[in-house]
């Protein structure tokens, strides 16, 4: 863990193509890893990390492989947080439904499940919209 | 770009799908291509041995969740074999043991479809 209070920051800049979703989860491991956190959590942050990036592929930009996502991570002394900021559509969580496993297998759905398990990963989940025109989510896992 | 595998075989009646790498929104069509393929030979039978995926996201998940009724309707299902624990945590937390059959051997997932006939 950081035991001084300094903050480690570390930035990743990636287009909206889902082929980059490895290269997102290479780098999420290797600086939670260089944070001190348990196997398990890096394991539930790089999966979050991924569902979030692959909703503003999806979504915010339509799959429009030419949108940016910046993805950036702070180890602190008792927490790692990631933010995950695109240009795209505006999405808003709260019109996303619980999903219910029983009805998305009728309806032969194959997405709905991504933020419902961002929330179940994390301990903070957050959306904002930020100046620019910039859509922010911010996901937080305490030591 | 994730390495990712699948390839099908036969096991007394039953389609199996080895999954190799992982398994995420980038990799997900090519699953889907797999069970269409099941799907327009008539294969509803089908066992999905997890024992070298290493990594699963809900884009892979949700591939199940699509085809498990097209499955069930023609008196098939999909059943699961060799999943590792990190990765049944994920069905877990989504909820799938409810409405998904989980096996720890191939065997025991053949022995269940072959209970059916």
């Amino acid at each position: 863990m950081n035991t001084e209070n300094k903050i480690l920051q570390d930035k990743l800049v990636i287009k909206s193509k889902t082929d980059n979703l490895s290269k997102v989860r290479e780098f999420i491991t290797s600086l939670a890893q260089n944070c001190g956190l348990k196997n398990q959590d890096i394991q539930k942050i790089v999966l979050a990390v991924d569902e979030a990036c692959t909703n503003v592929i999806k979504h915010a930009y339509n799959y429009s492989p030419e949108g940016e996502i910046i993805i950036q991570t702070k180890c602190l002394s008792d927490k790692f947080i990631v933010s995950i900021t695109d240009k795209g559509n505006h999405f808003d969580p709260n019109l996303v439904p619980e999903p219910n496993l029983q009805l998305f297998q009728k309806e032969k759905k194959k997405g709905g499940l991504g933020i419902f398990l961002m929330r179940k990963l994390m301990d903070e989940v957050y959306y904002r919209n930020i100046s620019n025109e910039q859509n922010q989510v911010e996901l937080v896992k305490y030591f | 770009m994730a390495e990712f595998n699948v390839a099908t075989r036969v096991q007394g009646g039953v389609k199996i799908i080895d999954l190799k790498g992982y398994l995420d929104a980038h990799t997900a069509p090519d699953l889907e291509k797999t069970f269409n393929r099941l799907i327009e030979e008539k294969n509803y039978k089908v066992i999905v041995n997890f024992e070298e995926l290493k990594y699963i996201s809900s884009a892979g998940l949700g591939v199940f969740m699509a085809y498990i009724e097209t499955m069930r309707e023609n008196s098939g299902d999909i059943k699961f074999a060799k999943m590792k624990d990190d990765i049944y945590n994920i069905f877990d937390l989504l909820g799938f043991p409810v409405l998904y059959e989980f096996f720890k051997e191939e065997k025991d997932a053949l022995e269940k479809f072959n209970l059916k006939l």
